[in-house]
Order: C-alpha cells, then structure tokens, then sequence
C-alpha cells in the first residue's frame, strides 16, 4: 500500500479538498469590478424610493403634507401610515415577537425613523422631493437611558398601553419589554452569602453598529400580469425574508422570489427586515413599477441594526486560592423604540447565557432585562453568535477584576478555572451542553509563544521606571480565553418566527462529473463558494473547481435560515457533508454495480470507489457520474442528486486564546498595539486561507470596538455619530498587523468536526483589547472602565488616577 | 446623500468669477477641490444655487519660491505642497502638515486656499499660516488687498473675506529654524483633537525667536504670541516651555465634542505643544 | 431640477457623452449613465473610497465630485486596469493573498493601490499603509490587503528588471 501513497495524495490535492488553503472562486468577479450588488440592480422603469425621516427622537406626528411633493415633475407617490393601513402593512412583525412601524403611525420612537416614502423617477427628484414634504410634529419627552425610562412616567409605546404580558412573559413597567432568567438565583445566591471571596463590578458595553462597507438596500419588482414578486435585497436570511413578506403581505409565497445578489459585507446589520425593505415592495405594487431603495451611510447607522447597548452588573465568588464558586450577572438590555433584536425565538437575550465562558462555575443565575427607550431598534448580534460578545466581555472582566480582588495573576486564576478537556462534553450551570475543547493546551501554547513571564516583567520595570519619571508609557497585557456557542442551532431550541434553525444543501451532479450544490445560506464575504466547494470534494471525490456553489435564490436554493451567527459552517456545512454523503452511497452502489461486485465489496478512496484488496479495480467519480446517466442500473433510478436539511444536535463552541501587547500614551491617550497573538480553536479547518482572513478581519472589528466604535446620543436624542468621520472605523494605517495560530479539536457531532470562525476572532478580541487597557492601569487601582477607550476616555483614566501630576 | 440643484459655472478668468459673485450675491459660492463644500451640499447643510468651480480659472495655481517669499496659488494642493521639493526644503512645515490632513485622494483634490479661505476651525493650515505669518492675497471687484493670516479669521466660518472676494494666493517669507507640526487625531481622515505649529529661531543655545499657533482648540485658529514671548531667551528648558503652555492655555477656548472634553482637549494642547516646541527646537 | 449638460468622459480608453445635471455626482454618473459598476458608494462623504477612481492622473473619491467638475477628465476605473484574459499585476496578487472578502471595497482598493505604485513603485509597508489610508475595508482587516501590494509591487519590479 506504501508505494500507492504518493500518487493518493496528489489525488487527494487534485481535489483542494478539506485543508486546503484554495484561493477564492469569488475573487475573479470582485477584483475585476464585476460583483453584481443590490445597488448595481438596473431593472427596465426603475423607480428610486426615500424617506423623509424624523429629526426628533420622540415626537407625535400631527400631519404630514405631502402637495407640493406630489406636485414636482417625476414624483409618482408619497407613502404614509394613512396609506399602508388599509394593506395592514403600516406595522411589521419583529423577530423577537414585538411589531414595529414601518411608517411612523402618529408618533415618533426614535431620530431618523421612517416618517414617509417618497417614490420618484431617480434619486435626485425623490432626494428633492423629501425636502418638499412638511411634517408637523409635537415633541415629547426624551428617554435615553434605560434605568430612567423604568422609572418615567413617559409611555413609550402608546401601542402597549396595559399590556402587561410580552411576548417573552410579564412586563413590569410600561417601558419593560421582558426579564429573561436562567440558572439558579437561590443556589447561586447562597454561594455568594457563604464564598470566602466575592467581588461585584458594572459595565456598561456601549451601543455600537455593524456598519458593512454597504449599506442596506432592496430592489422590489412586481409582475402585475404574473402576480410574482421579486424582491433583491441585503439579506442574510433570504429565505426567511420570503416567509415573512408573504406573513404580512399576504402573497402567496410560491409568488415570492426573493434573491440575495453579492452582498457587501453583513457582520449582523443585514439579517432584520427593515421598512425600506416593505415600502419599495408597496411601492411596486402601487406604481407597478419596480422600486430600489438603497440607504446612505446615515441612514444605516442612525436606523437600522445597533449592536451591544448592555448594562451589566456581575458578582463572582471563588475561594481564597481562586476556584470559582458562582456568577450571578444582572443586565439592563436597551432595546430601543421596539423590540427588533435578532434572536432566537426563545432567547430574548440571546445566548447571553454563554457568561460562565470558558471556565467550570459549579452555579450560576442570569437575569435580563429588556427596555424600551427613544433610540433605534435592533440589538444585532454584530460579528458574533446572539449577544455572545457581551457574555464573553463580561466574564472576561469579571475574570480581571476576580485577580485583582485575589491579587492573583489573571493568566494563572484562569488557567485554575478552566474546564478541564476531560470534562467535556460540559454541562454548564446556565444550561449549554459545550461540546469539546482543550483549554489549557491552547492557553499554554499562547503563554510560550508570547513568553508570557517576560512580558509581565518587562511590565513591572516599565511601572517602576515610570514612577521614577523616565516615562510618561505604560504597558498593559490584555489576555482573553473564550468559548462561543455558535451554529444555531437544534431546531428543538432554536427557531425564528417558528422557522427551526436548521439548514440544506441540494447536490446535483451533472453527466461529465462536475456539480451544482445550492444551500440555504449566504455568503458576505466569507467565500462560501470556495469552502463549501472543498467540503463536497472531500467527500464526493469531485474537484472543488468543477463545483459550482450557489446562494440567496429562493426560487433555486433549498430553505435555510441564512447566514450570522457563524452559523453556515456548522450546520450548511453539515448539511453539504450530509448530501455529499447520499451521494457517496448512491454512488458507491453504481460502482459496485460497474465492478460487478457486492456494493460492499467496495471503498472510497479520494476521488474513486476501488475493489476491497485490488485497488487497480476501480471507477472514479467522474465514471460513475456518466454511468448515473447513461446506464440502466437495476434497482436505481437514475442521476446522481442528493438533499439533506440538517438539524444540528448541538451547537458547536470554538474557543480560542488571544494575547494584546499595548503601550498607552498616559499623556494623550494614545494606545499603540505592540503585539497580537490569536491562537484560534474552531474544530476541523476547511481554508486555513480563509480562516486567517476571517481572524484578521474580525480582530479589526474588534480593535475598532475596544477602542472608539459607538453609536451615542446625547439627551435629545440626537445621533452624535452619523457619518464616518466620528464613527470609527479604523484604516490601514491604524490596524496592527496579527499573529495567529491554532489547535484543532474538532467537534464530535458534526459531521467533519468543524465548528465556525467568522466571529470568534471578533468575540475574543474586545475583551482582550480592553483588557490590555485596563492592565495597563492595574498597577495603579484601576477596576473598571468601560469602552470605548478612545483617546479621551484613556486620558480621564489616567487623570482620574493622578497620573498627570 | 443627494445635493440640491444648482447652476454650474466653470469660468476660465478671475473677473469672470468676480462678475458672477457679483451678479449673484449670496447665492453664488466658489469651488476649489470641493471636498468641504460638496459633503455640506451633499448633507444639505448649504444650499448653493450657483456654484462657480474654479479649477479652469488662470493664475490661480503655482508654487514659486523667489528671493526668500514663498507664493502658493490659492488651487495648489495638499498633494503638490507633499511632492514639491523646493518648498519641502524652503518650508519644510508645510509638507509636515500636509501629510497629517486627510488622506491620499483627498489631498489630490483639498486645496491650500479651500483649506485656508473658509475659516473652518478643523483645518490645519489656517493655524500653520499663522504661525508662518503669511499673508492671504484677495481679489474683489474693487481690485487685490492683502491681509494678514494672524488679522483673516473671525470666529468659526467667519472671514475678513468679503462675500464677493476670492482668495487667490498665499504668500510668506522662508521660515527659518526648526519646525514643527504635531497633531494628534481619531484616525486619519479626522480633524486634530489638538494640533500645534512652531516655528523656532535658536541663536546661541536659546531661542531667538519663535511663532506659536494652535488648531481646533478655538472657533479660530489660535496664534498666541505670548507662547512664544516665554520662550524667546531661553533654552527651552522644561521651565520655559511650561511656561509656553500656561500662556498658550491663557489664548484658546475649545469646546467639547466627540473628540472629548475641554479638560482633555486643555490638557493635550499642552503636551502637543510641549512636543511641538521640542522637536523644532532640536531642528533649529 | 435644473437644465441637464452634455457631459464629456473619456472613461477607460473611451469617449463617453451623456446628458446630466451638474449635481450628479460622478460615481451616480458613471454607475447609472455608463454602466459601470465597479466603483461603489460606501460612505457618502468621501471617508471610505470605496467610490475611488483615477481622474486626470489623481486618485479621487468619486462621491465628492460633480460630474460638471468632472466634465472633459479622463477616468480610469477598476474596469479600465485589466481585463478578464489579462488581469492586472494587483489583480492577481489581491486573489494570490486572500486580499478581499466581501469585495466591495476592492475596485477601489485597487485603483488605488495602482496609482500608489505608479508614484511609487518600491513602497515599504509603512508607506503602503499611509497611501492606502483613504480606503476603509470592513472584512480584512487590511495585513492581507498589504501584502497583496507589495507582492504586486515586488512582481512588477521583477519584470521590470527582467525586461531591462
């Protein structure tokens, strides 16, 4: 067998199979300019749709004139509530199972929020148009904090007076959305009444924005004659956008096509359903014409799809030698005018309930709060599975402010807690079940790589030479361990709108033996046309470059709930492994049957079903392909095609090691990254390529986060970060370059043990960011402050701390 | 972002412009590179229904360097004033603080007179002309006068400029001695959180003399004389310097906004300016 | 609405004439008149350039330009620097080192980095990351972005030499 080896892996390579680092099939398009965006839509009659907006963040709505609007040439329609009540289309549905308007139904919850659509021949006139439309407003008063708005008297949402039932149970108040509990309150109490220590903090994680490169958008196209809408558009979940036009329009949905085009980033802003997204569809219907409706930046960023806006509260308790005992987390959730945020059905907070992270807490109890207030909705989970970055930074915190409390080294109190790789699968006290790891290897790794004890000693001298005066720098290390809990997941547990979470793949393998595999999901960025090609390889033994991918049709793809929360990998990927396999088996039955042989008289071997014992006997796939359309097989039919709609039995939870070397200015604020060690776990890796892109980019978005990204308002309500010169994205001249690595311990229930990336470099990479922060000024008694640590907010730091004289 | 309508007017002489100044009063306005005006169009935050776009007008470009004055046109860019290598030798500051506005496309299109003209308080080369004490050429229809940087800039947006003038060049003397031009920002692309330009004489181990302005720390470009009145005769010691600071922190007035707090923002003027004074001082 | 201009472009080699208001900005003008889709609108106020194009020899941010201004230039945009059976240097070298994702910062991504190496053919990586710092990417995080420049510029220095 040994002297067949080398030819098998030249086979194998021939494939670019699992492992491989295959550059990207998507690439040819994108670098020649050639992408095809919902904004690159042209149809024949385009029509071109805005909206007038409310410049208030809390206001009634006494009128809105639109005549002299209607009066400009080129103008076909101005849309309000008025007009999409009698369709019922004046409110949509959320999906966390609140309503939301989609024009504003006499009053106003929040600036920017869509007030009228104006309908036009192009931009220009509709842009015109908007400033011609007068909207008389009463202001009310503003509510943007939430512990306030429990308190107001002020009444929100008109819409729920006396409601005291939500959809996720009792509301307390008015401006209460729901409380969502987990775990054990009395148990966890009764450990923090009898622990030897027990150390309580408050952060706040500040309300920030996904903000793709672009925005978001739709072209609505209505074939009056067919009665067939096709609807293009920025969505992560086409097919659920499918469902839920067809819920509230009442058009059948086999009248629905919905198309998801190339798709210019995600990273969580587009998986919601947003007015503009209904009104260029009523506006379609109306003008029987199609209707693109794309935002600015402003709009993006004022409107659609916050992130985080947190409030938390921990307690940790652990013995004197450091073994945690119990966690109890209380959240302030700020939801915004409605309650929009992207979550599992039964999650309200998400999987907030991940917060015992990557460490063995015997018990633990979570309680949430939602609350209205007068900012946008949305409460995405923006580059990370649902509220896992806020459960990850929060018991990275607590972690750092437990050593403290200790005075223990934060490295050594976790590697104390971690559980322990023999423990898995581990039942954690907030209810998941993770399924593997090997914590302290992958911690151990990172520790040598960085040499750990030299930096905390390069540290102490940096401290002691600064408080001599030879240096106005200091020097923090900022260390995260993390577990996420992506793949969404068990249909048992997970669904959206009642759609379970599961995903699929049609496989259709054409005569000459190349392929067409379609899935549920959608790539942004990802390149799911590349690696979901290397999966099918793998096992159907067909090259990735004769498997064409293909995403975001309804009318083509089989139901899949889209693509976020690192969710394409472990389950469409799953789902691929799975139809690739129906494949095999069929296949392996053609080729015992062109072998003349039992079917299990033979084996796969890369691209090939060979004789058990005589490898020279054998059909390759591509034979078999052919002979799936060209032979009479008794007891087969023929063709080679296989489905499989996948539901999970787990989640997955890739974990990972990260290490910020920072020097922080005391004087300016200024934070300079010395050094970034990314030591990633995500199971099997299917692009190690693609993987690494995946880490770099999600630490920037990480780095952008920690250290300036936000969406703040001041006390009337008014975005003061609209536009990119004060939201922070960084450039190339601000981003460190990484150093990444990684173990591998693959998942036992998927399929290929492969377990999702995309957003762990971004989960883990805030806290570590900021944990480098707050190291830094950990030798002078700093606890706690929160992000983002933008120059300013460095420098009240140090001030606060007397370290400017 | 979609701007309002306007008539578009390219002439090729600065009579022509004046004439349509004149002609249309408040509601015409010039166009350099476009890169302040077209966001607030853009925004609707100006409505313009005349734009008169400058770039085809005569005379309006050209860096010259005769006998120690320095000209710039008013359309000489931030990428010219980066690649020219006689006012890198003959003013280095300036390609110092090029390099700090914006970025790459931006400064192919930002213009020294759009930057200077306007009286926007985030631009950086109002303060730097102040400091290099240079003196803004203006074209009206009753003929060219010149003012002095340190005497243009009224309150923020607010210029000696009359609303028929054009700014048609910047001139100065060659600086001599150190320089320098420190600003710290968010990112590239912001304005300065705080900036500062010195421009310092040493003569003898101490300071002969020296010019002290500051950027985005008032609705003004801050050029404080009693800075540099502390640290004429000295040898820049760290006495001298704070002593700079305290005068300098007497002359600004900035106000809060997403770049931070007055106190940061009083406190990060001082140690720019620290750092400014020291590096020109090693440079004289 | 005021009076539509007869615009003239010489975009990628081509002499272009169509009818515009002279508020149209030029990436609207040639997305919409001209069909040419490569360059994209990310940020509306010239942050991000996304919209970047290659005007008379200049990068510029298409989004903050007039097509007026524009009238008479000569534009280059990604479209203009390769074609499918012979890619640019850059184009090859952003696929070769994973310099993209979701790909719609890379037409200007691009542009730009060709102009940046015509004005400077052998950039260090400092040099690479100023020049480059007028084009935001969400997706890469910029270290893949580097790279593929300078591997373009290390190619095309290459066969420079070779040629020579």
């Amino acid at each position: 067998m040994n002297d067949m080896t080398p030819e098998r892996d030249e086979r194998a390579a021939n494939l670019k199979g699992l492992g491989c680092s295959r550059k990207r099939v998507e690439d040819a398009r994108f670098t020649q300019g050639k992408g095809n965006y919902v904004d690159d839509i042209k149809l024949p009659g385009m029509l071109h749709g805005d909206f007038v907006r409310s410049p208030y963040a809390h206001a009634r709505v006494i009128s809105v004139n639109k005549d002299a609007a209607m009066a400009l040439p080129g103008v076909l329609a101005v849309l309000t509530a008025e007009d999409l009540s009698p369709l019922g289309l004046h409110w949509m549905p959320t999906l966390a199972g609140d309503k939301q308007m989609v024009l504003a139904d006499g009053k106003v919850l929040f600036q920017g929020q869509e007030v009228a659509f104006v309908v036009a021949e192009d931009r220009y006139i509709a842009a015109d148009a908007v400033e011609l439309i007068e909207v008389e407003y009463e202001e009310l008063p503003v509510l943007t904090d939430p512990f306030e708005a429990l308190k107001s008297d002020v009444v929100l949402r008109e819409d729920l007076a006396g409601q005291t039932e939500g959809a996720h149970g009792p509301r307390k108040h008015h401006n209460h959305i729901f409380t969502w509990e987990q775990g054990d309150e009395a148990a966890t109490n009764q450990v923090m009444d009898n622990a030897e220590v027990v150390v309580t903090e408050s952060m706040y994680y500040h309300r920030t924005h996904p903000c793709p490169l672009e925005t978001c958008g739709s072209v609505a196209s209505m074939d009056a004659v067919n009665g067939k809408l096709t609807l293009y558009g920025t969505f992560q979940a086409p097919h659920a956008i499918r469902t839920v036009v067809s819920l509230i329009s009442g058009i059948e949905e086999h009248n629905i096509r919905v198309v998801s085009p190339d798709i210019g980033g995600g990273f969580g802003n587009k998986v919601g359903a947003y007015a503009g997204y209904v009104c260029s569809v009523v506006a379609s219907i109306v003008t029987g014409r199609p209707v693109k409706w794309v935002e600015d930046r402003m709009e993006n960023l004022m409107t659609t799809a916050f992130a985080r806006d947190y409030w938390m509260t921990g307690k940790i308790s652990a013995t004197k030698e450091g073994k945690i005992t119990g966690l109890h987390c209380q959240v302030t959730a700020d939801h915004g005018g409605f309650d929009a945020c992207a979550d599992p059905t039964k999650f309200p907070a998400g999987f907030m309930n991940i917060c015992t992270g990557s460490y063995d807490i015997p018990v633990a109890y979570l309680a949430v709060d939602g609350v209205y207030t007068n900012k946008a909705p949305g409460g995405v989970s923006y580059r990370c599975s649902f509220r896992v970055t806020e459960a990850v930074y929060f018991i990275e915190r607590m972690i750092e402010v437990l050593a403290i409390e200790l005075d223990m080294d934060a490295a050594d109190l976790r590697r104390i807690n971690f559980i322990k790789k023999e423990q898995f699968p581990y039942q954690s006290a907030l209810g998941w079940e993770y399924d593997s790891g090997d914590y302290h290897r992958a911690w151990d790794k990172v520790m040598e790589a960085v040499d750990y004890e030299g930096l905390r000693k390069e540290q102490a001298e940096r401290v002691e030479a600064f408080k001599r005066g030879e240096t106005r720098t200091l020097m923090g290390i900022g260390l995260c361990h993390f577990t996420e809990i992506v793949g969404a997941g068990p249909v048992k547990n997970c669904d959206i709108l009642g759609l379970g979470m599961f995903d699929s793949c049609e496989i259709r393998i054409h005569p000459t033996g190349s392929a067409i595999a379609r899935l549920g999901t959608i790539s942004q960025g990802q390149g799911h046309a590349t690696t979901f090609a290397q999966i099918l390889a793998t096992e159907i033994g067909l090259p990735a470059d004769s498997i064409t991918i293909e995403e975001g049709d309804t009318d083509t793809a089989p139901y899949g709930l889209g693509t976020y929360g690192s969710r394409s990998t472990p389950v469409a990927g799953a789902a691929t492994a799975m139809a690739g396999r129906k494949i095999r088996a069929k296949a392996q039955m053609i080729a015992a049957y062109l072998l003349e042989v039992h079917d299990n008289d033979v084996e796969f071997d890369v691209d090939r079903f060979v004789v058990k014992g005589a490898p020279e006997r054998f059909k390759t796939m591509k034979e078999i392909a052919f002979a799936s359309y060209n032979q009479a097989i008794p007891g087969l039919e023929p063709g080679l095609e296989a489905v499989s709609y996948y539901d999970p039995p787990n989640m997955t939870y890739p974990f990972g090691a990260y290490v910020c070397v920072m020097d922080i200015d005391v004087d300016t604020g200024v934070p300079e990254i010395r050094r970034f060690y990314a030591l990633d776990d995500c199971g099997t890796r299917i692009n190690p390529m693609i993987i690494e892109g995946q880490i770099h980019g999600g630490l920037t978005e990480a780095f952008a986060v920690a250290l300036g990204q936000e969406i703040a308002y001041d006390k009337q309500g008014n975005v003061k970060n609209g536009t990119l010169m004060d939201f922070f994205l960084p450039t190339a001249w601000e981003v460190p370059n990484y150093e990444t690595d990684h173990t591998v311990t693959p998942s036992p229930h998927h399929p290929i043990g492969a377990k999702g990336v995309g957003e762990s470099p971004h989960v883990g990479g805030v806290p570590c960011f900021s944990n480098a922060v707050h190291d830094a000024f950990r030798p002078f008694g700093l606890k706690q402050t929160n992000m983002p640590h933008d120059h300013w907010r460095i420098w009240e730091t140090a001030n606060k701390l007397g370290l400017h004289d | 972002m979609i701007p309002a309508a306007f008539d578009y007017h390219r002439p090729t002489k600065v009579e022509d412009v004046i004439a349509l100044l004149e002609e249309h009063g408040d509601d015409a306005r010039v166009m350099a590179g476009g890169h302040s005006l077209i966001p607030m169009m853009k925004l609707r935050m100006a409505d313009i229904p005349h734009l008169i776009d400058l770039q085809d007008v005569g005379g309006l470009g050209g860096i010259s360097i005769e006998s120690g004055r320095i000209k710039l046109g008013a359309m000489v860019t931030q990428h010219e004033i980066i690649n020219h290598d006689g006012l890198a030798s003959a003013a280095p500051i300036l390609r110092e603080a090029a390099l700090q506005i914006a970025d790459p496309q931006v400064r192919y299109m930002g213009t020294i007179g759009g930057n200077v003209a306007n009286g926007d308080p985030g631009n950086d080369m109002p303060g730097l002309m102040q400091c290099i004490d240079a003196q803004i050429e203006l074209i009206g229809p009753g003929g060219t006068r010149s003012v002095a940087a340190r005497d243009y800039y009224e309150a923020a947006y607010m210029t000696d400029r009359e609303d028929d003038e054009v700014l048609i060049s910047i001139s100065f003397a060659a600086p001599s001695g150190g320089h320098a031009y420190e600003k710290q920002k968010r990112k590239i692309g912001d304005y300065a959180t705080a900036a500062a330009a010195v421009q310092l004489v040493k003569d003898d181990g101490k300071v002969a003399s020296v010019s002290i302005a500051m950027t985005n720390l008032s609705d003004v470009p801050v050029w404080s004389e009693a800075a540099g009145a502390a640290l004429v005769g000295t040898t820049c010691d760290s006495a001298a310097i704070k002593a700079a600071v305290s005068a300098m922190l007497a002359d600004i007035d900035p106000s809060e906004d997403n770049r931070g707090p007055v106190a940061f923002k009083r406190h990060l003027a001082g140690i720019i300016l620290s750092r400014a004074v020291t590096r020109a001082w090693d440079r004289a | 609405m005021t009076e539509k201009m007869q615009v003239k472009l010489n975009v990628n080699g081509e002499d272009r004439e169509f009818l515009a208001e002279p508020r149209e900005l030029l990436i609207y003008a040639l997305r919409e008149h001209l069909n040419i889709t490569g360059p994209h609108v990310g940020c509306d106020t010239s942050h991000c350039g996304a919209c970047t194009v290659t005007l008379n020899g200049k990068s510029v941010k298409s989004c903050t330009m007039f097509v007026a201004q524009a009238n008479g230039a000569e534009v280059t945009t990604i479209e203009g620097l390769g074609n499918p059976a012979t890619l640019h240097v850059l184009q090859e070298n952003f696929r070769e080192h994973h310099g993209l994702q979701c790909g719609f910062c890379t037409p200007g991504m691009i542009t730009r980095a060709s102009k940046l190496l015509e004005e400077n053919p052998d950039p260090t990586e400092e040099e690479v990351r100023f020049g480059m710092a007028g084009n935001i990417c969400r997706c890469t995080g910029y270290q893949n972005i580097v790279k593929s420049i300078l591997a373009a510029a290390n190619e095309m220095n290459s066969a420079k030499e070779a040629a020579e």
